[in-house]
Protein backbone atom coordinates (compact mmCIF):
# COMPACT_ATOMS: atom_id res chain seq x y z
CA UNK A 1 0.00 0.00 0.00
CA UNK A 2 1.16 3.10 -1.04
CA UNK A 3 2.11 5.36 2.00
CA UNK A 4 0.76 9.20 2.67
CA UNK A 5 2.99 11.60 2.78
CA UNK A 6 4.23 13.54 6.52
CA UNK A 7 2.25 16.78 6.19
CA UNK A 8 5.32 19.73 6.36
CA UNK A 9 6.44 21.51 9.36
CA UNK A 10 5.64 25.32 8.91
CA UNK A 11 7.76 27.13 11.71
CA UNK A 12 5.66 27.91 15.72
CA UNK A 13 6.01 31.58 14.08
CA UNK A 14 6.31 34.69 17.07
CA UNK A 15 2.80 34.75 17.90
CA UNK A 16 2.21 31.45 19.78
CA UNK A 17 2.23 32.56 23.20
CA UNK A 18 -1.75 33.16 23.96
CA UNK A 19 -2.60 29.58 22.78
CA UNK A 20 0.48 27.89 23.96
CA UNK A 21 2.14 28.98 26.94
CA UNK A 22 -0.80 31.79 27.79
CA UNK A 23 -0.34 31.78 31.79
CA UNK A 24 2.87 32.23 31.40
CA UNK A 25 2.48 35.32 29.37
CA UNK A 26 -0.26 36.47 31.53
CA UNK A 27 -3.25 35.82 28.92
CA UNK A 28 -6.72 35.07 29.75
CA UNK A 29 -6.84 31.10 28.48
CA UNK A 30 -5.32 27.82 30.70
CA UNK A 31 -2.28 26.42 29.67
CA UNK A 32 -1.94 22.64 29.43
CA UNK A 33 1.68 22.82 30.45
CA UNK A 34 4.14 25.51 32.04
CA UNK A 35 7.36 25.26 33.42
CA UNK A 36 6.78 23.85 37.11
CA UNK A 37 6.53 20.22 36.43
CA UNK A 38 7.04 18.85 40.42
CA UNK A 39 4.46 19.95 42.63
CA UNK A 40 3.71 18.44 46.33
CA UNK A 41 5.21 15.77 47.00
CA UNK A 42 6.39 14.24 44.10
CA UNK A 43 9.31 11.61 44.75
CA UNK A 44 12.42 12.79 43.42
CA UNK A 45 15.35 15.42 43.68
CA UNK A 46 14.18 18.66 43.06
CA UNK A 47 16.39 20.29 40.44
CA UNK A 48 15.72 23.48 38.32
CA UNK A 49 16.75 24.01 34.65
CA UNK A 50 17.34 27.20 33.12
CA UNK A 51 19.44 27.99 29.92
CA UNK A 52 19.09 31.11 27.10
CA UNK A 53 18.65 29.99 23.46
CA UNK A 54 20.99 32.16 21.31
CA UNK A 55 21.17 32.99 17.65
CA UNK A 56 24.20 32.90 15.25
CA UNK A 57 25.47 36.07 16.21
CA UNK A 58 25.16 35.01 20.20
CA UNK A 59 22.48 37.16 20.32
CA UNK A 60 19.63 35.71 23.00
CA UNK A 61 16.24 34.96 21.14
CA UNK A 62 13.94 35.88 23.23
CA UNK A 63 10.64 34.32 21.02
CA UNK A 64 11.68 30.72 21.42
CA UNK A 65 9.52 27.85 22.26
CA UNK A 66 10.73 25.06 24.53
CA UNK A 67 9.45 21.73 25.41
CA UNK A 68 10.91 19.23 27.73
CA UNK A 69 9.93 15.38 28.34
CA UNK A 70 11.32 13.29 30.78
CA UNK A 71 11.04 10.39 33.08
CA UNK A 72 10.48 10.82 36.75
CA UNK A 73 12.47 9.90 39.22
CA UNK A 74 12.30 6.15 38.55
CA UNK A 75 13.09 6.54 35.40
CA UNK A 76 9.43 5.99 34.09
CA UNK A 77 7.56 7.53 31.47
CA UNK A 78 3.98 8.40 32.22
CA UNK A 79 3.16 6.97 28.74
CA UNK A 80 1.19 4.15 27.57
CA UNK A 81 4.50 2.91 26.11
CA UNK A 82 6.11 2.44 29.28
CA UNK A 83 4.83 -0.66 30.67
CA UNK A 84 6.19 0.23 33.87
CA UNK A 85 3.62 3.50 34.59
CA UNK A 86 5.05 6.80 36.35
CA UNK A 87 3.89 8.37 39.42
CA UNK A 88 0.38 9.65 39.09
CA UNK A 89 1.60 13.34 40.12
CA UNK A 90 4.04 13.60 37.84
CA UNK A 91 3.17 13.82 33.99
CA UNK A 92 6.68 14.57 32.85
CA UNK A 93 6.15 17.64 29.88
CA UNK A 94 6.96 21.13 30.29
CA UNK A 95 6.75 23.77 28.22
CA UNK A 96 8.04 27.83 28.50
CA UNK A 97 8.58 30.45 26.08
CA UNK A 98 11.83 32.49 26.47
CA UNK A 99 9.63 35.76 26.27
CA UNK A 100 8.95 36.34 29.56
CA UNK A 101 12.13 36.09 32.13
CA UNK A 102 14.17 39.56 31.67
CA UNK A 103 17.38 37.46 30.91
CA UNK A 104 15.10 35.45 28.36
CA UNK A 105 15.81 32.27 29.36
CA UNK A 106 13.39 29.47 30.07
CA UNK A 107 13.28 28.09 33.65
CA UNK A 108 11.68 24.56 34.29
CA UNK A 109 11.30 23.18 37.95
CA UNK A 110 10.95 19.32 38.00
CA UNK A 111 12.79 16.33 39.71
CA UNK A 112 16.01 15.10 38.41
CA UNK A 113 14.33 11.83 35.89
CA UNK A 114 16.37 8.47 36.76
CA UNK A 115 17.58 6.00 34.33
CA UNK A 116 15.19 5.16 31.90
CA UNK A 117 16.47 1.39 30.78
CA UNK A 118 19.96 -0.20 31.62
CA UNK A 119 22.11 1.75 29.20
CA UNK A 120 20.97 5.47 28.68
CA UNK A 121 22.14 7.79 30.95
CA UNK A 122 19.42 10.32 32.95
CA UNK A 123 18.22 12.50 30.41
CA UNK A 124 15.74 15.36 29.63
CA UNK A 125 14.30 15.47 25.86
CA UNK A 126 14.23 18.67 24.30
CA UNK A 127 12.46 20.12 21.53
CA UNK A 128 13.72 23.42 20.38
CA UNK A 129 11.17 25.76 18.50
CA UNK A 130 11.19 29.36 17.30
CA UNK A 131 10.49 31.80 14.52
CA UNK A 132 12.73 31.09 11.92
CA UNK A 133 13.08 27.32 12.16
CA UNK A 134 11.06 25.60 9.46
CA UNK A 135 11.42 22.60 11.38
CA UNK A 136 11.45 22.03 15.30
CA UNK A 137 14.75 20.51 16.62
CA UNK A 138 15.46 17.77 19.11
CA UNK A 139 18.49 17.94 21.54
CA UNK A 140 18.83 16.55 24.63
CA UNK A 141 20.18 17.52 28.59
CA UNK A 142 22.42 15.59 30.46
CA UNK A 143 23.51 15.94 33.98
CA UNK A 144 27.41 17.28 34.86
CA UNK A 145 27.36 15.00 37.95
CA UNK A 146 26.39 11.74 36.37
CA UNK A 147 29.72 11.46 34.44
CA UNK A 148 30.26 7.97 35.12
CA UNK A 149 26.48 7.07 33.76
CA UNK A 150 27.28 9.52 31.01
CA UNK A 151 30.56 8.00 29.42
CA UNK A 152 28.29 4.84 28.91
CA UNK A 153 25.46 6.69 27.30
CA UNK A 154 25.07 5.12 23.87
CA UNK A 155 23.48 8.41 22.16
CA UNK A 156 26.28 10.64 23.89
CA UNK A 157 28.82 8.17 22.51
CA UNK A 158 27.04 8.69 19.16
CA UNK A 159 27.87 12.44 19.11
CA UNK A 160 31.67 13.38 18.58
CA UNK A 161 33.95 14.00 21.65
CA UNK A 162 34.44 17.39 21.36
CA UNK A 163 30.64 18.15 21.11
CA UNK A 164 29.08 16.43 23.97
CA UNK A 165 29.50 19.52 26.33
CA UNK A 166 26.67 20.85 24.24
CA UNK A 167 24.25 18.39 25.67
CA UNK A 168 25.55 18.48 29.31
CA UNK A 169 24.00 20.77 31.97
CA UNK A 170 26.36 21.82 34.80
CA UNK A 171 25.23 21.70 38.28
CA UNK A 172 25.14 24.76 40.79
CA UNK A 173 24.65 23.56 44.33
CA UNK A 174 22.05 25.72 45.77
CA UNK A 175 20.79 25.93 48.87
CA UNK A 176 16.94 25.32 48.18
CA UNK A 177 18.17 22.50 45.74
CA UNK A 178 20.61 22.70 42.24
CA UNK A 179 19.94 24.72 39.45
CA UNK A 180 21.48 22.68 36.23
CA UNK A 181 22.23 25.49 33.56
CA UNK A 182 22.93 24.83 29.51
CA UNK A 183 22.83 27.00 26.68
CA UNK A 184 21.30 26.12 23.64
CA UNK A 185 23.03 27.92 20.87
CA UNK A 186 21.55 27.17 17.15
CA UNK A 187 25.12 27.87 14.86
CA UNK A 188 28.97 28.72 15.59
CA UNK A 189 31.62 27.11 17.68
CA UNK A 190 29.43 25.63 20.57
CA UNK A 191 26.44 24.65 17.91
CA UNK A 192 24.35 22.78 20.41
CA UNK A 193 23.86 18.92 18.81
CA UNK A 194 20.72 18.29 17.48
CA UNK A 195 19.07 14.73 16.83
CA UNK A 196 17.46 12.92 13.93
CA UNK A 197 14.72 11.32 16.47
CA UNK B 1 8.95 -4.74 23.81
CA UNK B 2 7.49 -1.65 21.79
CA UNK B 3 7.22 -0.28 18.46
CA UNK B 4 9.37 2.55 17.27
CA UNK B 5 8.26 5.18 14.60
CA UNK B 6 8.87 5.67 10.51
CA UNK B 7 11.72 8.02 10.22
CA UNK B 8 11.01 11.47 8.94
CA UNK B 9 10.41 11.61 5.48
CA UNK B 10 13.05 14.66 4.70
CA UNK B 11 11.82 14.93 1.26
CA UNK B 12 8.06 16.19 2.64
CA UNK B 13 10.02 19.04 4.93
CA UNK B 14 11.30 22.24 4.33
CA UNK B 15 15.07 22.69 5.01
CA UNK B 16 16.16 24.54 8.14
CA UNK B 17 17.87 27.05 5.98
CA UNK B 18 15.83 28.87 3.54
CA UNK B 19 17.65 32.18 2.85
CA UNK B 20 14.30 33.48 1.39
CA UNK B 21 12.81 33.48 5.27
CA UNK B 22 15.26 35.89 6.70
CA UNK B 23 15.09 34.76 10.31
CA UNK B 24 16.33 31.62 9.15
CA UNK B 25 19.78 32.34 8.44
CA UNK B 26 20.68 32.70 12.12
CA UNK B 27 18.66 30.42 13.81
CA UNK B 28 18.92 27.42 11.68
CA UNK B 29 20.83 24.36 12.67
CA UNK B 30 24.15 24.27 10.35
CA UNK B 31 26.17 20.80 11.87
CA UNK B 32 24.22 17.60 10.35
CA UNK B 33 21.85 16.11 12.90
CA UNK B 34 22.71 12.93 14.87
CA UNK B 35 20.78 10.24 14.56
CA UNK B 36 19.38 8.56 17.41
CA UNK B 37 17.96 5.35 17.50
CA UNK B 38 14.58 5.34 19.44
CA UNK B 39 14.48 4.38 22.89
CA UNK B 40 11.50 4.61 25.19
CA UNK B 41 12.67 8.22 25.05
CA UNK B 42 11.32 8.85 21.98
CA UNK B 43 8.38 6.18 21.54
CA UNK B 44 6.76 8.04 24.27
CA UNK B 45 5.52 11.38 24.70
CA UNK B 46 3.14 13.92 26.73
CA UNK B 47 -0.69 12.56 26.03
CA UNK B 48 -3.18 15.07 27.09
CA UNK B 49 -6.98 13.61 26.84
CA UNK B 50 -10.49 15.05 27.60
CA UNK B 51 -9.89 16.25 30.86
CA UNK B 52 -7.81 19.06 29.79
CA UNK B 53 -10.81 20.81 27.77
CA UNK B 54 -12.42 23.43 28.42
CA UNK B 55 -16.28 23.66 26.98
CA UNK B 56 -15.59 26.32 24.76
CA UNK B 57 -11.95 25.41 23.37
CA UNK B 58 -12.78 23.95 20.38
CA UNK B 59 -14.81 26.89 19.78
CA UNK B 60 -13.19 30.26 18.62
CA UNK B 61 -16.04 32.17 17.99
CA UNK B 62 -17.70 32.09 21.52
CA UNK B 63 -14.53 31.26 23.68
CA UNK B 64 -13.34 34.89 24.08
CA UNK B 65 -16.49 36.45 23.47
CA UNK B 66 -17.36 39.70 25.80
CA UNK B 67 -20.69 40.21 25.27
CA UNK B 68 -20.74 40.71 21.35
CA UNK B 69 -19.67 38.25 18.71
CA UNK B 70 -16.30 38.24 16.86
CA UNK B 71 -16.23 39.88 13.79
CA UNK B 72 -15.82 37.76 10.55
CA UNK B 73 -16.47 35.04 8.56
CA UNK B 74 -17.37 32.40 10.19
CA UNK B 75 -15.74 29.02 9.13
CA UNK B 76 -15.51 25.24 10.36
CA UNK B 77 -12.23 23.74 10.13
CA UNK B 78 -12.64 20.22 10.36
CA UNK B 79 -10.09 16.41 9.53
CA UNK B 80 -8.68 13.77 10.57
CA UNK B 81 -5.15 12.95 11.65
CA UNK B 82 -4.25 9.74 10.39
CA UNK B 83 -0.33 8.40 10.27
CA UNK B 84 1.40 8.04 6.44
CA UNK B 85 -0.07 4.11 6.86
CA UNK B 86 -3.78 5.85 6.93
CA UNK B 87 -4.14 4.64 10.48
CA UNK B 88 -6.64 7.49 12.15
CA UNK B 89 -4.93 8.98 15.53
CA UNK B 90 -7.60 8.48 18.07
CA UNK B 91 -7.50 10.75 21.56
CA UNK B 92 -4.67 13.30 20.12
CA UNK B 93 -4.38 16.89 21.52
CA UNK B 94 -4.99 19.67 18.67
CA UNK B 95 -3.89 22.97 19.63
CA UNK B 96 -4.55 26.37 16.89
CA UNK B 97 -3.79 30.08 16.88
CA UNK B 98 -4.26 32.59 14.73
CA UNK B 99 -4.63 36.45 13.47
CA UNK B 100 -8.48 37.90 13.77
CA UNK B 101 -10.14 38.94 10.29
CA UNK B 102 -8.15 41.69 10.36
CA UNK B 103 -5.09 40.41 10.40
CA UNK B 104 -4.26 41.29 13.98
CA UNK B 105 -3.01 39.23 16.61
CA UNK B 106 -3.99 39.31 20.15
CA UNK B 107 0.09 38.89 20.87
CA UNK B 108 1.26 41.72 22.71
CA UNK B 109 4.67 42.22 19.85
CA UNK B 110 2.06 41.83 17.11
CA UNK B 111 2.56 45.78 15.87
CA UNK B 112 0.29 45.08 12.95
CA UNK B 113 -1.80 48.43 13.67
CA UNK B 114 -5.03 46.54 12.60
CA UNK B 115 -7.92 46.56 15.25
CA UNK B 116 -7.98 43.89 17.86
CA UNK B 117 -11.28 42.23 18.46
CA UNK B 118 -12.41 42.22 21.91
CA UNK B 119 -14.22 39.51 21.62
CA UNK B 120 -12.12 37.20 19.84
CA UNK B 121 -8.61 35.04 20.72
CA UNK B 122 -8.01 32.94 18.57
CA UNK B 123 -6.36 30.19 20.37
CA UNK B 124 -8.04 26.93 20.76
CA UNK B 125 -7.57 23.38 21.29
CA UNK B 126 -9.75 20.07 20.88
CA UNK B 127 -8.59 16.14 21.25
CA UNK B 128 -9.61 13.58 18.07
CA UNK B 129 -12.19 11.69 18.45
CA UNK B 130 -12.58 7.97 18.13
CA UNK B 131 -11.81 7.77 14.61
CA UNK B 132 -9.07 11.22 14.85
CA UNK B 133 -11.55 13.55 13.60
CA UNK B 134 -11.42 16.83 14.60
CA UNK B 135 -13.52 20.30 14.46
CA UNK B 136 -12.76 23.39 15.00
CA UNK B 137 -15.33 26.92 15.28
CA UNK B 138 -13.64 29.65 14.27
CA UNK B 139 -13.27 33.12 12.09
CA UNK B 140 -11.05 33.04 8.71
CA UNK B 141 -7.95 34.60 9.51
CA UNK B 142 -6.80 37.84 7.79
CA UNK B 143 -3.43 38.48 5.67
CA UNK B 144 -1.03 40.52 7.51
CA UNK B 145 2.02 42.31 6.76
CA UNK B 146 6.03 41.06 8.31
CA UNK B 147 8.93 42.72 8.01
CA UNK B 148 11.03 39.67 5.91
CA UNK B 149 11.61 41.99 3.16
CA UNK B 150 9.73 45.19 1.12
CA UNK B 151 5.88 44.60 1.07
CA UNK B 152 5.87 41.17 2.37
CA UNK B 153 2.31 39.87 3.47
CA UNK B 154 1.56 36.06 5.23
CA UNK B 155 -1.25 34.64 3.78
CA UNK B 156 -4.06 33.44 5.72
CA UNK B 157 -3.33 30.85 7.83
CA UNK B 158 -4.09 29.12 10.89
CA UNK B 159 -1.35 27.17 13.72
CA UNK B 160 -1.56 24.00 14.60
CA UNK B 161 0.53 21.72 16.83
CA UNK B 162 0.03 18.22 17.62
CA UNK B 163 1.99 15.61 19.87
CA UNK B 164 1.20 12.66 18.48
CA UNK B 165 1.71 9.38 19.78
CA UNK B 166 5.24 9.96 20.97
CA UNK B 167 7.78 12.88 20.95
CA UNK B 168 8.80 11.63 17.60
CA UNK B 169 5.83 12.25 15.62
CA UNK B 170 5.45 16.21 17.11
CA UNK B 171 4.07 18.09 14.84
CA UNK B 172 4.01 21.70 14.35
CA UNK B 173 2.80 23.68 10.66
CA UNK B 174 0.71 25.83 9.01
CA UNK B 175 -2.72 25.55 7.52
CA UNK B 176 -3.35 27.85 4.27
CA UNK B 177 -6.43 28.32 2.40
CA UNK B 178 -7.42 27.52 -1.32
CA UNK B 179 -6.89 30.19 -4.10
CA UNK B 180 -4.77 32.51 -1.70
CA UNK B 181 -3.20 34.82 -4.28
CA UNK B 182 -0.10 35.50 -1.69
CA UNK B 183 0.88 31.94 -1.36
CA UNK B 184 3.28 31.67 -4.32
CA UNK B 185 5.28 35.17 -2.65
CA UNK B 186 5.33 33.55 1.15
CA UNK B 187 8.56 32.34 1.81
CA UNK B 188 7.94 30.43 4.81
CA UNK B 189 5.07 28.51 2.41
CA UNK B 190 7.38 28.33 -0.33
CA UNK B 191 10.10 26.34 1.75
CA UNK B 192 8.07 23.23 1.58
CA UNK B 193 9.00 21.40 -1.28
CA UNK B 194 7.20 22.36 -4.09
CA UNK B 195 5.98 18.74 -4.39
CA UNK B 196 3.91 18.65 -0.44
CA UNK B 197 2.91 22.45 -0.84
CA UNK B 198 -0.77 21.35 -1.54
CA UNK B 199 -0.76 19.48 1.52
CA UNK B 200 -0.44 22.66 3.35
CA UNK B 201 -3.89 23.87 1.88
CA UNK B 202 -7.45 22.99 3.45
CA UNK B 203 -10.01 22.19 0.71
CA UNK B 204 -13.48 23.99 0.50
CA UNK B 205 -16.18 21.66 1.02
CA UNK B 206 -19.49 22.46 0.82
CA UNK B 207 -20.84 19.04 2.42
CA UNK B 208 -19.10 20.74 5.33
CA UNK B 209 -20.61 24.12 4.85
CA UNK B 210 -23.34 24.52 7.68
CA UNK B 211 -26.29 26.44 5.91
CA UNK B 212 -26.81 30.17 7.11
CA UNK B 213 -24.05 30.16 9.11
CA UNK B 214 -20.44 29.04 8.60
CA UNK B 215 -17.95 27.91 5.71
CA UNK B 216 -16.52 24.29 5.79
CA UNK B 217 -12.56 23.94 5.15
CA UNK B 218 -11.04 20.17 5.39
CA UNK B 219 -7.79 19.64 6.31
CA UNK B 220 -5.86 16.25 7.33
CA UNK B 221 -2.82 16.08 9.12
CA UNK B 222 -0.04 12.91 8.35
CA UNK B 223 1.91 11.86 10.78
CA UNK B 224 4.84 9.30 11.12
CA UNK B 225 3.79 5.64 11.14
CA UNK B 226 4.89 2.49 13.48
CA UNK B 227 7.54 0.13 12.18
CA UNK B 228 7.64 -3.42 13.35
CA UNK B 229 11.77 -2.61 14.76
CA UNK B 230 11.48 -3.01 18.02
CA UNK B 231 13.48 -0.73 20.49
CA UNK B 232 16.28 -1.44 22.17
FE1 LIG C 1 1.03 33.44 11.81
Amino acid sequence: MSKLRQTPSQTVGPFFAYALTPEQYGYDFASIAGGVLAEGDVPGERIRIEGRVLDGKGDVVPDAMIEIWQADGQGRYAHPADPRGSNIAFKGFGRVGTGTDPESRFIFDTIKPGPVDGQQAPHINVIVFMRGLLLHAYTRIYFSDEAEANARDPVLASVPAERRRTLIAIRDEKSDGAIYRLDIHMQGPSETVFFDV
Amino acid sequence: MTESYAPRDWSSQPPYLHPDYKSTVLRAPTRKLIPIRQSLSEVTGPVYGHDRLGALDADLTRNAVKGAEPIGERIVVTGRVLDEDGRPQPNMLIEIWQANAAGRYVHVVDQHPAPLDPNFLGGGRCVTDSEGRYKFYTIKPGAYPWGNHHNAWRPAHIHFSLFGPSLSTRLVTQMYFPGDPLLPFDPIYMGTPADCRELLISRFMLELTEPSFALGYEFDFVLRGRRQTPIE
